[in-house]
């Protein structure tokens, strides 16, 4: 029997039209877990590098997280895996929402299309029956209007739908895949699904999930949940609001946006409006929350309430999630108000809230810059706010200029030329970032920036503290507490963290402490992407739920696999290289691992350099930030060292230092 | 007559939809205790339309032999719920509160255990207190004890109607 998971995938040949049930292999589950990890296998199996986005050899795949559809609160991710079009790279964007545990009920871990449908097409999976079902009717339609109008037609309520509006339809390279009150946004997945016509896919399940050793389990989630009540009533103090209380954040909850809008920068990432966040900001942007939203909500099986039904006058209800509430507001120089009108309509469009504003803002500035002229925007209106929803509905349509938006900044500038790369000046590995622009260099985030592969720094950040508490009590008591640190050094790294001094960034936390630190980082969320948890309980938060030592009991009695913390560690660092080796066998290269130039003022070249060959060999990668024979070998990957053998990215001699050696250093 | 009913009162404005309610009430059901989770098989179950703001938890009751014989809308706060959203019977007209392999009705027992849980599972699940556990009195009517027969005839009465029932004994008298 298998636990945890259901150890089918559906595989669906979009070309043929045919459908069939893999049964996985169990030794899989234990080197890569499930999720992103198992995700990643199969992509490193089947789309080698010469295999576009656009390809049908391309494959798209949804997995549920490993402990999915168990009682584990909070769990209930799917994650998307595919090759993006934007950055050529590996994608994994997720997604929260209720369908990963639905699909698990339906007997399937996973759904893995490969081939292109030659007609529009949805998917029902219903248990043992699947279908592929004509979707001409839905083509053009709105991502959640087309949900609602597939659980209608097959007369499902309860039927789970993912799916794409027009922005994945028109393969736009920030599209997303929505879900109800979530989406998998990053990376431009929605568009592979579009290219691959494929509108939406519809679960429904009604089987059952089992649980290796029940009462432990059920024991492990009483603690978690007394734990989530213990921080509703003890908020971390003298940290910003969304940092203090759990969620993913709880950006629908909280009307103090002092922090977003005065240190993240507004307009195409350019200007940072310190004093901003007056009392009459503050009363009228309040009123408007409090007006458009009906009713706080939550993913499956989760009792915190980041999202909302949120209805603005003229717009039909939607629900909005995490910072989509600002990105707009921010990108058009406006106000709350239009933010959430504007992201009723790209909800339905389906793009990514982090890219699309930027993009939009972007144009405007090329306009500006006289870069673009009335000629290439004919009939651009007068006001800021009509100029953004006009963009929004010619990029996702790819209509004139909208075509080449639609490629996002980084391509779009190399499109228009005319110096226009200079004004695409927020992207890492092509792909839009948080509009953050900041003083000091702060060498954690430097390092989670340049080498974190999921492109998206809100998805690296974690369990150690972003900033360092100015009082020496104040530290003291919050690391008193401190049981989720993975050992007590981290405490000592952020009792001595002081924010001015000679124990202040860019020096300290030390080159070694800043490699140990993101190491942690990195661990939390690759270890909650093949589980499926919510980075809301766990890897994003100080003072989570979830940790490194709870998570391997969790995972040995719920899905019966033997591990414990050092086990669980060794299988996040083997699928997180592989996810690497992915990349790297694609051309990722040292050169293309950098924060913005212009995200902090004050850089340090050389401290920068030796942060990046620290950490590389703290990882276990050569100086290109390939990993290196020797290292893939410890892990069981020798099949990758022998495919980069064969295609000369190694050449079999190199040899890293043992990861022990650099620890040892690291604590001296 | 007095008598102790427990019950759960449902506060559907505080529902946020997260359906743990059914996660844990399956669980707990499980033929193996938490050995399995299906919220298919739960005795609670979240009707939950988002985008209407209808969040409506509904823990099954009684097995309802028949139909209704139409369905009523309710339009509350300006919402239109339908009459069967608030129904707890487990009936021939709809899937659900019906075990998905045997279709055998489901009914809430209050997670009835040995030694006994200070509250069922859903309410202690549900972190936002949409659900409340109450134990009240309540005025019973003395029921007239039924003598065996007329339970047997009240079932034949209750699966056929009364008509057929008088029909099939005036055909028996005569025979």
């Amino acid at each position: 029997m298998r636990y945890a998971e259901t150890g089918i995938n559906l595989e669906i040949d979009l070309s043929r039209g045919g459908i069939e049930r893999v049964e996985t292999d169990p030794r899989d589950t234990e080197l890569y877990l499930g999720g992103l990890g198992t995700n990643a296998k199969i992509l490193w199996d089947r789309v080698p590098p010469e295999v576009e986005a656009f390809s049908p050899d391309n494959l798209l795949i949804f997995s549920a997280g490993l402990l999915c559809g168990t009682p584990a609160i909070g769990c209930n991710r799917t994650i998307v895996t595919t090759i993006s079009p934007q950055t050529l790279l590996m994608a994994f964007s997720m997604m929260g929402g209720f369908w990963a545990p639905e699909l698990k009920y339906a007997g399937y871990d996973k759904v893995i299309l490969r081939g292109k449908s030659p007609d529009l097409v949805y998917l029902w999976i219903h248990n043992d029956k699947v279908e592929i079902r004509d979707a001409a009717h839905l083509k053009g339609k709105g991502a959640i209007e087309t949900a609602e109008l597939i659980r209608q037609e097959l007369n499902e309520p309860k039927a789970q739908v993912s799916a794409i509006g027009l922005a994945g339809e028109n393969r736009v390279y920030f599209a997303s895949i929505e879900q109800g009150r979530s989406s998998a946004s990053r990376g431009g997945i929605g568009a592979v699904m579009g290219d691959k016509g494929v509108k939406a896919i519809a679960v429904r399940g009604t089987g059952d999930i089992n649980i290796a050793r029940p009462a432990e389990f059920i024991g492990l989630c009483d603690e978690v949940m007394d734990y989530i009540k213990f921080r509703k009533e003890n908020p971390i103090p003298g940290v910003i609001p969304i940092l203090s209380v759990l969620g993913s954040p709880q950006e629908m909850a909280i009307h103090d946006e002092r922090w977003h809008t005065e240190n993240f920068t507004w307009g195409n990432a350019r200007t940072r409006r310190k004093g901003f966040w007056t009392e009459e900001v503050e009363k009228e942007w309040t009123e408007t929350l409090d007006n458009a939203r009906t009713r706080m909500i939550s993913c499956y099986n989760c009792p915190l309430q980041c999202g909302a039904t949120i209805s603005m006058p003229g717009f039909p209800t939607y629900m909005m999630k995490c910072f989509s509430k600002l990105t707009y507001t921010m990108a058009a120089m406006s106000n709350l108000n239009f933010g959430l009108r504007i992201a009723q309509r790209a909800t339905e469009y389906g793009v990514d809230a982090y890219s699309a504003p930027q993009v939009m803002a972007f144009a405007l500035e090329l306009y500006e810059a006289g870069i673009l002229t009335d000629d290439d925007l004919p009939g651009l209106p007068d006001g800021n706010e009509e100029r953004f929803f006009w963009l929004l509905d010619r990029i996702v349509r790819r209509e004139g200029i909208g075509d080449v938006l639609a490629n996002g900044t980084y391509w779009a500038a190399k499109a228009i030329g005319k110096g226009a790369d200079a004004y695409a000046h927020n992207t890492i590995k092509k792909h839009e970032q948080l509009p953050l622009k900041l003083g000091m260099l702060n060498p954690v985030y430097f390092l989670m920036y340049s080498t974190g592969e999921k492109i998206n720094i809100t998805q690296i950040q974690g369990q150690f503290p972003q900033a360092p508490f100015p009082e020496r009590e104040h530290r003291e008591a919050f690391v008193k507490d401190w049981f989720q640190v993975p050992d007590d050094r981290f405490k000592q790294y952020f009792l001595d963290w002081e924010p001015r001094g000679d124990f202040s960034n860019p020096y300290y936390p030390t080159v070694e402490m800043c490699c140990d630190i993101v190491e942690w980082h990195e661990q939390m969320h690759y270890i909650d992407d093949a589980l499926g948890m919510c980075t809301g309980l766990s890897s994003f938060h100080l003072k989570a739920p979830y940790h490194v030592h709870n998570f391997p009991k969790f995972i040995s009695a719920g899905a019966g696999l033997d591990t414990d913390e050092a086990k669980l560690k060794q299988a996040a660092k083997r699928y997180r290289t592989l996810v690497r080796a992915i990349n790297v066998g694609r051309g990722m290269r040292r050169k293309d691992e950098k924060p913005p130039e212009d995200h902090w003022k004050h850089r340090f070249p050389e401290l920068e350099k030796e942060l990046l060959d620290a950490y590389y060999r703290f990882k276990g990668w050569n100086d290109e930030g390939i990993p290196t024979t020797e290292s893939l070998h410890e892990l069981g990957l020798d099949y990758v060292s022998e495919e980069f053998i064969r295609r000369g990215i190694l050449n079999g001699r190199e040899a890293a230092p043992s990861r022990e050696a650099v620890v040892e250093q690291a604590s001296q | 007559m007095m008598r102790v009913v427990k019950t759960i009162k449902i506060d559907v404005d505080k529902c946020n939809g997260c359906r743990s309610c059914e996660v844990i009430c399956s669980a707990f059901h499980a033929a193996d205790k938490y050995g399995t989770t299906n919220p298919a098989r739960a005795r609670i179950r979240v009707i939950r339309e988002p985008l209407l703001d209808i969040f409506v938890p509904v823990f099954a009751g009684d097995f309802a032999p028949a139909e209704c014989a139409g369905r009523n809308q309710y339009i509350i706060d300006g919402k239109v719920h339908d009459e069967c959203a608030f129904c707890r019977a487990s009936c021939p007209s709809r899937d659900v509160f019906k075990e998905p392999d045997s279709g055998l009705p489901l009914k809430c027992d209050m997670c009835e255990d040995d030694p006994p849980l200070d509250e069922p599972l859903c309410v202690k699940w549900c972190e936002n207190d949409a659900l409340i556990y109450e134990q009240r009195e309540e005025e019973a009517e003395e029921a007239a004890e039924l003598e065996e027969m007329e339970i047997g005839l009240e079932s034949l009465v209750g699966k056929h109607g009364l008509q057929p029932v008088i029909d099939a004994i005036a055909r028996m008298s005569t025979k």
